[in-house]
């Protein structure tokens, strides 16, 4: 096996382009425990931490550009970043231990795939957009468009995260994340919630967004769960239509870490009780 | 008379503290020699097969493969439990459960080795197999192995069916006619394994001259010399064990799984072979303890008065014969004065690894079973749960369930401290429920050896035979200064390997603190007999005219003479002159230990909406007749508690239908991680055993007795409804409410 450090996106492209053997290394908290207990066993890997800009967090647009790279606890040193978007920091904070926290990223968060990836429901619940890098150029895609299924994305081949955008918001605005798991920490989602709430100067909520994670193959965004918010205060019949709406769309599969039926009852539940902590952070008043 | 003690009862540093924290201390996987070979052991994907064939003749011809070996590779054992334990290190003809080894190599990198796993052809033919244990009694089971079936049984049952047992007194059926308020209740709970940090490991050096030199990571080398000598045919002299530092055992290190393995590949390579299992391994064979299916029926009167008892217990201990449902029929209603009772075990066999002691084995699920159905008995009959149990409490003079009159016991003290205690007057919140259960473990005496010798500068070495899994060299450091009347620092215990003491039992039954306690009490006495000696000779009078008072010789009154005392280091500086070197040593099996029981009290609080259990707060109490290292007690009740919780909430093996374990790792086998739990209080009772001089039990079991009730009996206050299977995970609390 080859270990390769890119000194540079297009270098890594260029070596993702080279065979299908070639596997990024991002934080490697998935990588190498699939390589150790997998028995994966990539051709070559490919380091993207050195590459200029991959490690850092820059303020764009009234929003920020999170590169690939960036770890969870350089996130969640980031007061500006958590402010303007504590659901997402929240997500990704909840990633492993503090151990894992040095290493773990949001970009490898979301290619590693898995429908239960803690930050993804945040970032689509924020409305982030990916800036990819691949041999055909530059593209920006909305985070929700590029999940497949279990184990996979939509990049397209030799093409990698080089960024996430989270945009600005409106002042009146919050998001939350919240997951179900059978213990404290150190676990997989059973069912989870990303919520983002605007909300007007009469705390009615203008806009929403809910996705759930670990409930289907891939996180989902649910459109109706958020229109059942839209225009209310959060009263118990919206959090109700919510959770209805949740459930409808849940389609999980029945294992040792969640019978099909609980994961359905329980997304609704994090989804409302999230959508509750959303609108306290927009500073919306029941 | 309550004893006055200088050295027990403090809290000095723990001796083995510095090594640990700094990763100097050598656990089982630490060690390594020059020219040592790596193995590794493949395992039967199957729940039952037979191994019609395995073609190993590729893996030997990879390079760097040094030795392989199969089931074939082991000769018959005589003794059929040493028998079963080779075939569980290594099947013959069958593999007998998922994960069960099959073959093994030893090659010069680990890397190797797994490649050569590769390159082992195996033919099975799959066969039936059945994993509960309701399913494997019942007659038309597939049957793990023919002609074990418990001699007494009919055709009731099925030939998995290896082992009866009742115990009891009275006629049950007596005291339900006499009850205002019969209850009977029928439980189950999963298999649950120990849980200890360090897997198993090994170095294993066996010549061609039958020499052999081994270290491992266990709770008992002795144990691990005489089975390993049975199952190679060699001479336990020839074989040295020394036992490693140890990353924990609570009963799953009281057998080998690999010793056998790593020793055998040895002899064939005729190098050092280092074998360690991986986390997966541990989870698929070794371990676990027992599960089981429970019926307990108990009659009460209106006031609280237990009329009648009766519990019939059904335990799968895995793939081979075992005896533990025993315990469990023991321990059932042990904390009862009881007139009418009686408990009933049966041993039953499944394709599931074989199972091993786990911290009070059998006890806990018995008891969860038992303390449940009381709980409810309470509940209906609007009876505070102390209260009854203080009414019903077995005391000094009880005959017990399951056969002795009890000695001196702290029960009582413990429910009375419970019920003193400000948790158990606190106010609930909502959806909060408070949890009470008793429980009970015997402790055990059994073989000790002890050497002890006292240095010309004042200082003392001791030798004893049994790992330290629970901070038993310093309490044994302790209980020998306070014996000789000299500070703890002079004293420095170590476990001598199998070479160097006499035979010890197995560190299990919480019997180290109360057995090597005596010996070393007793080969202290030796030391002073011979230190007076030598007090008596350098004064010039009579050894009985000297005594030995607070760490010095002096002599006995005015009559005897008129001498300054000499102390221990007075003494031992000249005993090159005075007649060589002093020391003493005992070897014995005491037998008085002392029974234990605890009292748990949990608060937990239930999430309505998800089924999420979370533990608020939790106090235990234990009589442990006396602690000799507090700071240790508190640990081993604490981590008892933490365990139990675990057995109660999580735990569980997990089985498809295909009977393949699908959570072997510590992500879905979930044991409590810190955040999951509160500061655990430890209540420290001590009513003295009289069996020992220093009034030890033995602490280290009990405590995971009652957690599974105390919890079961919160969750039951909180939700309103009773669950009758652990783990009490979210989705089954769910499910239920
Ligand atoms: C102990 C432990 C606990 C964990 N707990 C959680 C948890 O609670 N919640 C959770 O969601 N996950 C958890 N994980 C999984 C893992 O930590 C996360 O998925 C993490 O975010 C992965 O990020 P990484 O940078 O380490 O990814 P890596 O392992 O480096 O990469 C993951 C995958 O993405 C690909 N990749 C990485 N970066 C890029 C890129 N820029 N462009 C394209 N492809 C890329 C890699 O090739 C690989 O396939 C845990 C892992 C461990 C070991």
């Amino acid at each position: 096996m080859r270990y390769v450090v890119a000194k540079d996106s297009r270098e890594a492209v260029a070596l993702l382009n080279t065979g299908e053997g070639a596997r990024l290394l991002s934080g490697g908290t998935d990588v190498l425990v699939q390589m150790k207990l997998s028995g994966v066993a990539p051709d070559m890997l490919i380091d993207i931490k050195r590459i200029d800009g991959f490690n850092t967090i820059s303020a764009e647009d009234s929003g920020f550009r999170i590169g690939a790279t960036v770890s969870g606890a350089k996130m969640g040193a980031h007061p500006a970043l958590k402010t303007l978007w504590p659901g997402v920091v929240e997500a990704v904070e909840l990633i492993g231990s503090t151990q894992v926290q040095g290493r773990a990223t949001m970009a490898g968060n979301l290619c590693n795939g898995s429908p239960a990836a803690d930050s993804v429901p945040a970032m689509i619940a924020a409305e982030a957009v990916a800036r990819i890098e691949g041999p055909d150029g530059t593209r920006d895609v909305p985070i929700a468009a590029l999940l497949k299924g279990p184990g996979k994305t939509h990049l397209a081949k030799a093409e990698l995260i080089s960024s996430i955008f989270l945009p600005a918001r409106a002042a009146r605005a919050g998001d939350a994340y919240l997951r179900f798991i059978p213990r404290t920490e150190m676990d997989i989602a059973v069912a989870s919630a990303g919520v983002s709430l605007e909300v007007d100067e009469n705390s009615v909520v203008t806009k929403a967004v809910v996705a759930l994670g670990a409930v289907a193959p891939t996180v989902v965004s649910v459109p109706e769960a958020a229109a059942a918010l839209i225009g209310t205060k959060l009263d118990a019949a919206a959090l109700e239509a919510c959770a209805k709406a949740c459930t409808a769309a849940c389609n999980p599969i029945d294992d040792k870490r969640g019978t099909a039926e609980f994961r359905t009852k329980v997304a609704g539940v994090m989804a409302t009780r999230a959508a509750k902590i959303a609108y306290a952070r927009a500073g919306g008043q029941q | 008379m309550k004893q006055e003690f200088k050295v027990l009862g403090t809290r000095p540093i723990r001796p083995d503290g510095l090594d640990k924290v700094t990763g100097k201390a050598m656990f089982g996987a630490d060690k390594s020699v020059t020219g040592m070979l790596h193995a590794r052991i493949l395992r039967s994907p199957h729940a039952h097969a037979e191994i019609v064939s395995i073609d190993t003749s590729k893996a030997e011809a990879l390079a760097g493969v040094k030795a392989v070996i199969t089931g074939d590779d082991f000769a018959d054992v005589e003794n059929r439990w040493s028998r079963y334990t080779m075939q569980n290190c290594m099947a013959q003809g069958r593999a007998l459960y998922d994960g069960h080894a099959v073959a093994a190599v030893a090659a010069v990198s680990k890397t190797i080795a797994a490649e050569a796993l590769k390159l082992i052809e195996v033919e099975y033919k799959v066969l039936s197999h059945v994993m509960d244990v309701d399913e494997a009694m019942a007659p038309g089971a597939p049957v793990l192995h023919e002609g074990v079936k418990a001699r007494k049984l009919g055709d009731d049952v099925s030939g998995n069916t290896v082992g009866y047992y009742s115990f009891g007194h009275g006629d049950p059926e007596k005291g339900f006619a006499a009850a205002d308020e019969v209850i009977e209740r029928t439980f189950k709970t999963a298999a649950v394994h120990q849980g200890y940090i360090e897997p198993h490991a090994c170095l294993a050096d066996l010549g061609s001259d039958g020499k052999g030199e081994l270290w491992c990571s266990t709770q008992g080398h002795y144990m691990v010399r005489e089975v390993c000598a049975e199952i190679l045919h060699i001479d336990a002299s020839q074989l040295r064990v020394t036992a490693s530092e140890i990353g924990g055992g609570f009963g799953g290190k009281t057998t080998v799984f690999i010793e056998p393995v790593a020793l055998k590949l040895s002899q064939k390579a005729g190098k050092p072979v280092k074998l360690v299992m991986s986390r997966e391994d541990v989870f698929r064979a070794s371990g676990p303890t027992m599960s089981a299916s429970m019926d307990v029926k108990i009659g009460m009167s209106k006031d609280g008065k237990i009329t009648g008892a009766h519990a019939k217990l059904r335990y799968q201990g895995g793939a081979f014969p075992y005896q533990m449902v025993m315990m469990g029929a023991m321990s059932a209603f042990a904390a009862y004065d009881l007139e009418h009772v009686q408990a009933e075990g049966w041993d039953v066999m499944t394709n599931r690894p074989k199972m091993i002691s786990y911290r009070a084995p059998g006890a806990p699920m018995a008891v969860y079973a038992v303390e449940s159905v009381m709980d409810e008995l309470c509940q209906k009959l609007e009876l505070d749960p102390i209260d009854t149990r203080l009414l019903n409490a077995a005391k000094e003079g009880t005959k017990s369930s399951y056969g002795p009159t009890f000695k001196a016991i702290g029960l009582v003290e413990a429910l009375e401290a419970a019920k003193a205690h400000p948790h158990y007057s606190a106010p609930l919140a909502p959806n909060t429920g408070r949890g009470v259960s008793c429980g009970f473990w015997f402790n055990f005496g059994g073989q000790v050896s002890v050497s002890m010798a006292i240095n010309a500068d004042g200082t003392v070495n001791l030798i004893e035979g049994n790992p330290d899994i629970g901070g038993s060299r310093a309490s044994i450091s302790m209980m020998a200064a306070e014996a000789l009347g000299i500070e703890f620092d002079r004293v420095r215990t170590i476990v001598g390997d199998t070479a160097s003491v006499g035979f010890s039992d197995v560190t299990d039954g919480s019997r180290v603190t109360f057995a090597v306690g005596i010996a070393t009490i007793n080969a202290a006495k030796a030391a002073i007999k011979e230190m007076c000696q030598r007090a008596a000779k350098i004064w010039e009078i009579d050894a009985e005219a000297v005594e030995w008072v607070d760490g010095a010789a002096q002599p006995t009154g005015h009559n005897a003479g008129n001498f300054p005392p000499m102390s221990l280091a007075e003494i031992a500086a000249t005993s090159g002159k005075t007649g060589g070197p002093i020391a003493g040593h005992h070897e014995g099996a005491p037998d008085k230990a002392g029974v234990s029981f605890g009292v748990h009290l949990v608060d937990v609080e239930v999430d309505p909406e998800t089924g999420f259990t979370a533990i608020k707060r939790y106090t235990a109490f234990q009589d442990v007749g006396k602690a000799i290292h507090p700071a240790y007690v508190e640990g081993q009740i604490q981590g008892g508690a933490v365990q139990g919780i675990g057995w109660a909430l999580n735990e569980e093996y997990i089985y498809g239908e295909d009977g393949r374990l699908q959570n072997a790792g510590f992500l879905d086998y979930r044991i409590p991680v810190a955040s999951d739990l509160p500061m655990i209080e430890p209540v420290i009772i001590e009513v003295p055993n009289p069996g020992h001089p220093f009034g030890v039990r033995g602490c280290g079991e009990t405590a995971i007795v009652p957690p599974l009730a105390a919890v079961a009996n919160g969750v039951a206050q909180a939700i309103g409804v009773r669950m009758f299977a652990l783990p009490m995970s979210p989705p089954k609390i769910l499910k239920a409410l």
